[in-house]
């Protein structure tokens, strides 16, 4: 936890309200996101008991497994999910841009792409696990299910893996991106309750938000957000119904079941679009709409691979997979904390209590400064900034600037308060910088060592090329009748 | 203890030469070699004398290091052992070339540039950029600090490979969560060496068995506690290093730490509890002020390359956080004395080291503060003496925060444990503890 995270969270026990950790918001949020509770049967791990969807707060979609031990019970709930979550895919693949690229053909990409906003880390792992569990089925051969339940399987692995990379806002938990802008009272452990977490947020009138969040703690007024259910419930209500449908299997003890989820799933489908408001409340901050880009490209790719018959996402990656992602997703990290500085002087101020970023007031410029000789003749325009900020960077560390963006300086000298920057990139490439380059004297500039740049990582070898060194080229794949099976299972 | 016994005990010189001809022995006859060396076992020294002995026999040879200083530390050292040796350096377009690297090798961005030289050293980065040939032979230097996926992009460059590194450092690491790999074999996130060993089990792996830079008051403590089953010895027998001051001191605390320092190698300049920010402005000043009183105290050296006189090029301070580093730059160090967290400090070596211990003033001990690798650099930098200045009471919070991490399938156990090693470096410096002098 930063310096200043513990300083709100300090003040938000304090006053008893949640302090803001940012002034905009960083995740994008979509003009139609989906909704999604499931709730899983205790002690399994990918058993789906009941879950409620939908994109309309009014008309929640309740979806339930009578008795989740049965497994074509469980497939004929997937196959339920997916006449919600397929249509709703579809509808957003439809209207494309074309996307003129530098040196390489222009291509088409979606204007939009599916948000699935679930409670929590939990309701995250578990769109993971029933993706896993559902994509590897077949619509023909042994234990055949309806043929939307592999399709449905896809998107949510799709989902689920964009959800890892920093920055993508595909697949939100709920209780994450609000405690990205908010600190409370509590601990964190504590936040990964959707009920207190809001509780402290947005108290009901009269109450303060320490004492909205203990009685959120009660599961018979609040129950859990899934994907665990309450013990209490699960003794009391639960198995008792369960038990009942599986002696007589009729649609009135089904309907018990539902009932009875129904009251576990209805709190919390209010709470999510009351955290939803909450967070269309806060501006966006600029970089959302380009980290949304890149969902929506990864969307549109996905959409291509999917029309073209590719094979369900294999369980682990291959030895050049897992680097290629991982370049990409520490692309994605970086970015993602420029962005959020630059966007935002709340985070901004974290990394000035860092010493790796710093405000001040410039106050001497040379901007026609050069280096080098002849051809080498460079324009490195200099400024002097006066800073009270603990700057703590080294001479030659690269810094960019929220005023200017896509500008580069250069630390040359730190002393005593004054540090001395060379702009390096980013003034223009004549003789003299372009006006409104260089600040002025005067001028109130911030720069900090954080970049969005992007730098290509050198090429890796293609998978039927891996060295010795990693094991060598992976067996190809053929498609199995086992391939759902899992060791454990 | 019993008397060495003269004759049939081994010296460590000829110990280390048998294990370097054994590695150059096994060369050619496996696709790959790994040699762990122990901090300052002369890992440097087999690279060069193994480059010369390949590039002897006539085939071209890549060198593989992780960083710009430590490609141009290899050129200065091979143009040094084989002057009649071409060496080549790639670099990007942006490198200035050093004083200490000119005229030994030929600098160009690309391969063409070099002409033809029988060795070429870059970093693995720059590697991963040169395509289209084949070399027969490889060195890849710091090779657990190498990260596999870096191999991954370089490994086809290569028919058969050397691997050399110190398993006790700092691993590789992210900025973003790899859980999702923990297990597979080729998880890009656990260094080259470990991700080859698992995909080629049979490889030989040799152990330098002596520590040239460590005395022999380090050398046993940081073999026992990050060196657990694969222990080494120190070079030079005891009373052979010594470090006197030609100024007398006056018995303050920080007098009597570094005259501990002096006497036994190690001194524990301990503060009083406290939980603290991490730049504790009261350890920073501590650590500023015995590396002042250390210059002013004219330390000299006894060792097996003379008497010399501790200059300030000679100290280094170290910490784990790089606002540590910036807080005790601030607080006023003699000129010339290196300060630098543990990732930097990694492959020096000094006289002196004074350090900010990891775990000082904290409330929690996180898996970043217990890796061992970071201790293990700190506490191995120095031919002399540590000083390291902590606050009391590190036992019990090690005792409160047991390594608990979750148990992922499929990872190898890995040792040494950080929250045993950092026990065992405790449990010796409790006896060479020096109590602070009461902070004005």
């Amino acid at each position: 936890m930063s310096t200043l995270a513990a300083l709100a969270r300090l003040r938000a026990l304090q006053t008893g309200t949640a302090k803001r950790l940012a002034t905009v918001r960083h995740c994008h949020l979509s003009e139609r996101p989906m909704v999604f509770i499931p709730l899983r049967l205790a002690g399994e791990a990918a058993a789906p008991l009941a879950a409620m969807a939908g994109t309309d707060p009014a008309r929640p979609r309740l979806l339930v497994v009578p008795q989740p031990r049965d497994r074509d019970l469980r497939f004929a709930f997937t196959a339920e999910l997916a006449e919600i979550l397929l249509p709703y895919v579809e509808g957003l693949q439809k209207a494309t841009e074309t996307v003129e690229r530098r040196g390489a053909e222009p291509y088409e990409r979606c204007l939009d792409a599916p948000q699935l906003i679930v409670p929590n880390r939990g309701a995250v792992a578990f769109v993971h696990m029933l993706g896993r569990s559902t994509r590897f089925r077949r619509a023909e051969g042994p234990y055949a299910v309806h043929p939307s339940v592999p399709v449905l399987g896809r998107w949510l692995t799709f989902l689920a893996q964009r959800a890892q990379y920093p920055g993508s806002a595909v697949l939100l938990a709920a209780t994450e991106a609000l405690s990205l802008h908010w600190a409370t009272g509590q601990s964190m452990l504590e936040d990964a309750n959707l009920a207190s977490l809001l509780g402290w947020i947005d108290p009901p009138a009269g109450m303060t938000g320490a004492s909205a969040a203990r009685e959120a703690e009660d599961p018979l007024v609040w129950p859990p957000a899934g994907p665990a259910t309450d013990p209490g419930f699960d003794t009391e209500v639960l198995v008792p119904a369960i038990r009942a449908y599986e002696q007589r299997p009729t649609e009135r003890a089904a309907a018990r079941v539902g009932e009875a989820v129904r009251t576990q799933l209805e709190p919390t489908w209010g709470l999510m679009w009351r955290a939803i408001d909450l967070l269309g409340g806060l501006p966006a901050g600029p970089g959302t709409a380009a980290r949304w880009e890149a969902d929506r490209a990864s969307f549109t790719n996905f959409t291509a691979q999917l029309a073209e018959g590719g094979p369900p996402q294999p369980k682990r990656d291959g030895a050049v997979g897992a680097a290629s992602r991982l370049a990409r997703m520490e692309r994605a990290q970086a970015s993602y904390d420029a962005q959020r500085a630059y966007d935002d002087p709340l985070v901004m101020a974290g990394h000035r209590l860092t010493g790796e970023a710093f405000t001040g007031t410039v106050v001497a410029t040379d901007p026609d400064h050069t280096e080098g000789e002849g051809r080498g003749r460079k324009l490195r325009p200099l400024l002097t900034i006066r800073t009270t900020d603990p700057a703590r960077l080294a001479p030659g560390a690269r810094l960019g600037t929220p005023e200017r963006r896509g500008q580069q300086a250069e630390v040359v000298e730190i002393a005593g308060g004054l540090v001395t920057l060379k702009i390096i990139k980013g003034m223009g490439r004549g003789k003299a910088a372009t006006p409104g380059a260089v600040p002025e004297v005067g001028e109130r500039v911030c720069y900090a060592a954080l970049s969005d740049e992007f730098q290509p990582p050198a090429s890796l070898p293609a998978p039927e090329d891996t060295p010795w060194t990693h094991g060598g080229p992976p067996p190809e794949h053929v498609p199995a009748d086992e391939d759902p099976e899992e060791e454990w299972s | 203890m019993t008397a060495p016994m003269t004759g049939k005990d081994v010296s460590p010189g000829l110990e280390a030469a048998t294990v370097v001809d054994a590695v150059l022995a096994d060369l050619p006859r496996h696709r790959g070699v790994v040699v762990d060396s122990p901090p300052g076992a002369g890992k440097s020294t087999l690279v060069v004398r193994a480059a010369g002995h390949l590039a002897a026999a006539g085939e071209p040879l890549m060198i593989i290091a992780q960083t710009n200083e430590q490609v141009d530390d290899l050129i200065v050292r091979l143009a040094a052992e084989h002057p009649g040796l071409p060496i080549g350096r790639l670099s990007a377009a942006d490198y200035l070339v050093p004083e200490r690297v000119m005229g030994k090798a030929s600098v160009g961005t690309k391969l063409p540039e070099l002409g033809d030289p029988a060795v070429v050293v870059a970093t693995a980065d720059k590697w991963a950029w040169v395509g289209d040939r084949r070399w027969p032979w490889a060195i890849v230097d710091e090779a657990y600090q190498m990260r596999s996926d870096k191999l991954l992009r370089i490994a086809g460059l290569f028919e058969r490979a050397l691997f050399v590194g110190d398993p006790g450092q700092l691993d590789p690491f992210s900025i973003v969560e790899g859980e999702r790999w923990a297990g597979l074999s080729w998880d890009p996130l656990q260094s080259a060496v470990a991700v080859l060993l698992r995909h080629n089990p049979g490889l030989p792996v040799h152990r330098l068995p002596v520590s040239w830079r460590l005395p022999a008051t380090a050398a046993p403590v940081v073999s026992e506690a990050f060196y657990p089953f694969t222990g080494f010895k120190a070079g030079t027998g005891p009373g052979e290093r010594r470090l006197s001051f030609a100024v007398q001191g006056m018995r303050t605390a920080y007098d009597l730490a570094l005259e501990e320092a002096a006497a036994s190698g190690w001194a524990l300049y301990e503060l009083p509890s406290r939980h603290t920010v991490r730049t504790d402005a009261e350890a920073v000043q501590a650590v500023a002020v015995l590396a002042t009183r250390l210059l002013q105290r004219a330390p000299l050296t006894f060792s097996e390359r003379g008497e010399r006189p501790v200059t300030p090029e000679r100290i280094a301070v170290g910490a784990a956080h790089r606002d540590q580093v910036a807080a005790i730059q601030a607080a006023g160090l003699p000129a010339g004395v290196t300060v630098d967290t543990a990732n930097r400090l990694q492959g020096r070596e000094y006289d002196v080291t004074i350090i900010l211990h990891p775990l000082s003033g904290r409330r929690d001990a996180t898996a970043f503060h217990l890796e061992s690798g970071r201790l293990c650099v700190l506490t191995s930098r120095h031919r002399h003496a540590c000083v390291v200045v902590a606050r009391a009471g590190i036992p019990e919070l090690l005792d409160a925060h047991p390594s608990a991490d979750s148990v992922q399938l499929n990872v190898p156990v890995k040792f040494p444990d950080g929250w045993e090693a950092n026990q065992a470096v405790l449990a010796h410096l409790a006896k060479h503890r020096v109590e602070a002098a009461p902070f004005r």
